[in-house]
C-alpha cells in the first residue's frame, strides 16, 4: 500500500475533527498520523494526515472528504515534490556519565538533549519521518523508555513540476 | 418579501416582522414558515416542549405519529413524492435515536430531510442528565450535514443553511439539534435571504467541453444503452430523459431508484436490471458498446460487486452530480460532474438519432423470449398477480411505496411506472417498515392520488403502529400486504443457499391483519384466491377512506430473475418453468 499526505483545510469549530476522522473510519481508511492546527486564515485550521491507498482510493476519499461541509479544500501534497517535518521527544535510559557519547550520536541529526535525569533524558528531534526512524534505530541500544512524535506537519514546495498540485 | 412567502399568505402564514424579539423556539418555527413548509412529522417530549408550545394553535399542519421512525419515515416519503424537504421534529434521547433508521435512509437514497431534535440544556450536555444524547456525534455519519446550536442568535441561519444544504447538490438529511435553553432564549427575529457556505459547490452545470465530450462519447455507438437512476428524479429530468432517448434512439434501463424516471410503457424502456432485473436489461448490459450512466452509483445489487466484469465491452460515460461517484465503483472513459438536468438540456440540441434499429431489434426479440414470468396455479394467490392486479386497476398511475424484499423486487417487475416520484421505496438502506408510514407522508403530499403501499407482513408489523392515524387526519392510503406468513426473501435465500435450513422465518403467528385494521377503525379486507383479490381490491380501490387488505399469497413462491450473490450478470436464474 502506498503512502499518502494530504492537507485539509477546515472550518475551526467544535466537531470538525470527528467528522473527518469519522469519515475515514467509514470509508475504510486508516489515519497513520494527523496533525491539527491554525492556519494563515483566521477561523480556519490545517491537518495534515498520512494514510495508506492506491491512487484510486486516495481520490475516492479526497472527493468524500470534500463533501464535508466544514471542508473548504483537499489537497494531495505526497503527490508533487512537499516538505515534511515531525517533532519527536525520546526518553532514553542513560546516565549523565553517558552525555558526551550520546552528544555524538544526536549531533549529527541536529538534535539535541533537553533534559537530563539521574537515569533517563530526553532527546529532541526534528526532520521527516524517515529521519527520525534511523536515529530511533541508533538510541534503541540505550534503550528507549518513552517516545512521543507529533506526526507530520507538511506544505508543497514552492516550485513544481509542470503539473500544479493536485487540489480538489 | 419574496413571491413564495406572499403564496405561502393565501395558505393562512402569518406576517412575520422581521427584528421582534422572540424565543428560539418561536424563531424555528417563522423559519419554517419562510422556507415554504406547511406539514410537520413528529413527536413531542421534554425537550422540545418550548418548541410544542410555539406550535399550539399555530398555522402548521403537525401529523403526530405513533412512533419516531414512522415520523421521519412519512417525512420522507412526503419529500420523495414532492421533491421538497420533508421535517420532523423529535425530543432528545430516545425520540433522537428512534429517528436514526430514517435518517440513514434518506442518506443513502439522497433524500432533503430536516430532522429538528431537543436536546438538554447546555449547562446538563456532557453530564449523562436524563434524555441526553449526542444525535450530532451519532449521525455524522448519516447526514449530509448536522448542526448543534449554541446560541439562539445563530439559529436563523442554521435553519436557512440546513434548508439551503439538504435541497441543494446531492439532497440529504440535515440534522438541527436545539438544546432546551437555545429554544427558551429570546433574540431579536432575522432571516438571512442568502447562504453563504465557503467550500459548499453546490449546483455543477458542466462545461461545454464536458458535454461535447459527452456527446461524442455517443455518436458513433452501434449498441448504446443508457441506465437511468435516481438522479433523473431527484433533478426533475424525466422530461429531458425522454426528449434524449427519444432523440437518440437509445434505449434506457431504469434501476429501481430510477424507475419512473422514464415510462415503462415507453417502447425504448427495458426495465430493471441487476440482481432480480429482467434478462433483456441485463443482457443489454452485458452486450452494449456504450453505458450511458445517468443520476446513477453502479451499486452491487447492479454489479454484483464484480465491477471488472460489468458491461465487459462498453466504455461507460457516467454523470452524476456527486463527483465522488465517478470512478469510485466501475471505471468511466467519461464522466461528466454535472446535474443531470442540465447536462440533458445542453446536449439534446447537439445529439442526432444512433443507428440502434438493429440493436433495438435484438433487445425486442430478447423482451419477448423472456419477459418476467410466473406460473400460475389455478386458485392460489401469487404475488405477482396481486401486483399486475393493482397495476391493471390504476394503469400506473398510483404512487406505490414499498417496503424491502419479495414484494418489493415484484412491484419493481409488475408495476410499470409511468410517472417519477411514482414509486416511493428504500432502496439504498433497505429498510422494512419503511412503506406504510412513507405512504401516509405521499398521500399527505398528493391528497388526490391513490397511494397504496405494498408490503409484507414481517415490514409491516415494524410500523403498523401508524394505522392509529390514518382516521385521525383523513389519510385514505390503500395498504396491500403481501402475506406469505414468513420473511419471504430471507426464506429465499435460505431455500437457494442455505439448503433449506430455514432459520427464524416463520411469521404464522402474526395478528389477525383484517381485526388489527379494525381495531384501529381502518377497513380491513382479506383475499385468499385470484376471485377474492379482484372482488376485494375494486371494493378498496372505491372505499373512500383507508383500507388494509390481507392478500394471502403463496408462500413458497421465489423471486426470478435472480443473480445470485457473487455472480455475474450472465449467471442469471431465471426461475423454475
Amino acid at each position: 500500500m502506498q503512502r499518502h499526505t494530504i492537507a485539509i483545510l477546515v472550518n475551526d469549530k467544535p466537531g470538525v475533527l470527528t467528522r473527518v476522522a469519522t469519515l475515514f473510519g467509514q470509508r475504510g481508511f486508516n489515519i497513520d498520523s494527523i496533525t491539527v492546527g491554525g492556519s494563515e486564515e483566521e477561523g480556519l485550521s490545517r491537518m495534515v494526515i498520512s494514510t495508506g491507498g492506491d491512487e484510486q482510493q486516495i481520490n475516492q476519499l479526497m472527493k468524500q472528504l470534500h463533501k464535508l461541509i466544514d471542508v473548504i479544500s483537499v489537497t494531495h501534497l505526497s503527490a508533487n515534490p512537499y516538505v515534511s517535518r515531525e517533532l519527536a521527544l525520546i526518553k532514553v535510559s542513560a546516565s549523565p556519565s553517558q552525555l558526551a557519547e550520546l552528544n555524538a550520536i544526536v549531533e549529527p541529526f541536529r538534535a539535541s538533549i533537553v533534559d537530563v535525569g539521574p537515569e533517563s533524558l530526553i532527546i529532541q528531534v526534528t526532520g521527516d519521518s524517515e529521519k527520525i526512524d534511523a536515529l530511533l534505530i541508533l538510541l534503541q541500544n540505550y534503550g528507549v523508555l518513552e517516545l512521543t512524535r507529533t506526526g507530520s506537519v507538511a506544505m508543497a514546495r514552492s516550485i513544481v513540476p509542470a503539473e500544479a498540485a493536485e487540489t480538489v | 418579501m419574496s413571491v413564495e412567502i406572499a403564496e405561502l399568505r393565501k395558505h393562512g402564514a402569518p406576517q412575520i416582522q422581521f427584528g421582534e424579539e422572540v424565543t428560539g423556539a418561536e424563531a424555528l418555527l417563522r423559519c419554517l414558515i419562510l422556507e415554504g413548509v406547511e406539514h410537520i412529522f413528529g413527536y413531542p417530549g421534554g425537550a422540545v416542549l418550548p418548541i410544542y408550545d410555539s406550535l399550539y394553535g399555530s398555522y402548521f399542519k403537525h401529523i403526530l405519529t405513533r412512533h419516531e421512525q414512522g415520523a421521519i419515515h412519512a417525512a420522507d416519503g412526503y419529500a420523495r413524492a414532492t421533491g421538497k424537504p420533508g421535517v420532523c421534529i423529535a425530543t432528545s434521547g430516545p425520540g433522537a435515536t428512534n429517528l436514526v433508521t430514517g435518517i440513514a435512509t434518506a442518506q443513502m437514497d439522497s433524500v432533503p430531510l430536516i430532522c429538528i431534535t431537543g436536546n438538554v440544556s447546555q449547562k446538563l450536555i456532557g453530564t449523562d442528565a436524563f434524555q441526553e444524547a449526542n444525535i450530532t456525534g451519532i449521525t455524522i455519519p448519516i447526514t449530509k450535514h448536522n448542526y448543534f446550536v449554541r446560541d439562539v442568535r445563530d439559529l436563523p441561519r442554521i435553519v436557512k443553511e440546513a434548508f439551503y444544504i439538504a435541497t441543494t447538490g446531492r439532497p440529504g438529511p440535515v440534522l438541527i439539534d436545539i438544546p432546551k435553553d437555545v429554544a427558551t432564549a429570546k433574540a431579536p427575529f432575522y432571516y438571512p435571504d442568502k447562504v453563504e457556505i465557503r467550500g459548499y459547490r453546490a449546483t455543477l452545470v458542466p462545461s461545454d467541453e464536458e458535454v461535447k465530450q459527452f456527446v461524442d462519447a455517443i455518436r458513433s455507438a452501434k449498441k448504446p444503452v443508457i441506465m437511468a437512476g435516481g438522479g433523473i428524479i431527484a433533478a426533475g429530468a424525466d422530461k429531458e430523459l425522454l426528449a434524449f432517448a427519444e432523440k437518440t434512439r437509445i434505449p434506457v434501463i431504469s434501476t429501481f431508484m430510477g424507475l419512473g424516471g422514464f415510462p415503462g410503457t415507453h417502447e425504448l424502456s427495458l426495465g430493471m436490471p441487476g440482481m432480480h432485473g429482467n434478462y433483456t436489461a441485463n443482457q443489454a448490459i452485458l452486450n452494449t458498446d456504450c453505458l450511458i450512466g445517468l443520476g446513477v452509483r453502479f451499486d452491487d445489487r447492479i454489479t454484483m460487486g464484480r465491477t471488472k466484469e460489468f458491461a465487459p465491452h462498453a466504455r461507460i460515460v457516467h454523470v452524476d452530480i456527486d463527483p465522488a461517484e465517478l470512478g469510485k465503483n466501475v471505471a468511466t472513459a467519461v464522466s461528466v460532474a454535472g446535474d443531470v438536468k442540465s447536462t440533458l438540456q445542453k446536449a439534446i440540441p447537439l445529439v442526432s438519432a444512433c443507428d440502434t434499429a438493429d440493436w433495438i431489434r435484438q433487445l425486442r426479440e430478447w423482451q419477448q423470449q423472456r419477459p418476467y414470468k410466473y406460473k400460475k396455479d389455478g386458485n392460489v394467490l401469487k404475488p405477482q398477480a396481486v401486483i399486475e392486479l393493482l397495476y391493471r386497476t390504476t394503469q400506473g398511475e398510483a404512487v406505490i411505496t414499498t417496503d424491502v424484499g419479495q414484494h418489493q423486487m415484484w412491484t419493481a417487475q409488475y408495476y410499470k411506472f409511468k410517472h417519477a416520484r411514482s414509486l416511493i421505496s428504500s432502496g439504498g438502506l433497505g429498510t422494512m417498515g419503511f412503506g406504510f408510514p412513507a405512504a401516509i407522508g405521499a398521500q399527505i403530499a398528493n391528497p388526490g392520488r391513490t397511494v397504496i403501499a405494498v408490503v409484507g407482513d414481517g415490514g409491516f408489523q415494524m410500523t403498523s403502529q401508524e394505522l392509529a392515524i390514518l382516521n385521525q387526519y383523513k389519510i385514505p392510503v390503500k395498504v396491500a400486504i403481501l402475506n406469505n406468513q414468513c420473511l419471504g426473501m430471507v426464506r429465499q435465500w435460505q431455500e437457494l443457499f442455505y439448503e433449506h435450513r430455514y432459520s427464524e422465518i416463520d411469521l404464522s403467528c402474526s395478528p389477525d391483519f383484517v381485526k388489527l385494521a379494525e381495531a384501529y377503525g381502518v377497513k380491513g379486507l382479506r383475499a385468499s384466491t385470484p376471485e377474492e383479490a379482484e372482488r376485494v381490491w375494486a371494493e378498496a380501490l372505491q372505499y373512500d377512506g383507508p383500507v388494509v387488505v390481507d392478500f394471502r399469497v403463496e408462500q413458497e413462491e421465489n423471486v426470478y430473475p435472480m443473480v445470485a450473490a457473487g455472480d455475474t450478470l450472465d449467471q442469471m436464474k431465471l426461475g423454475e418453468d
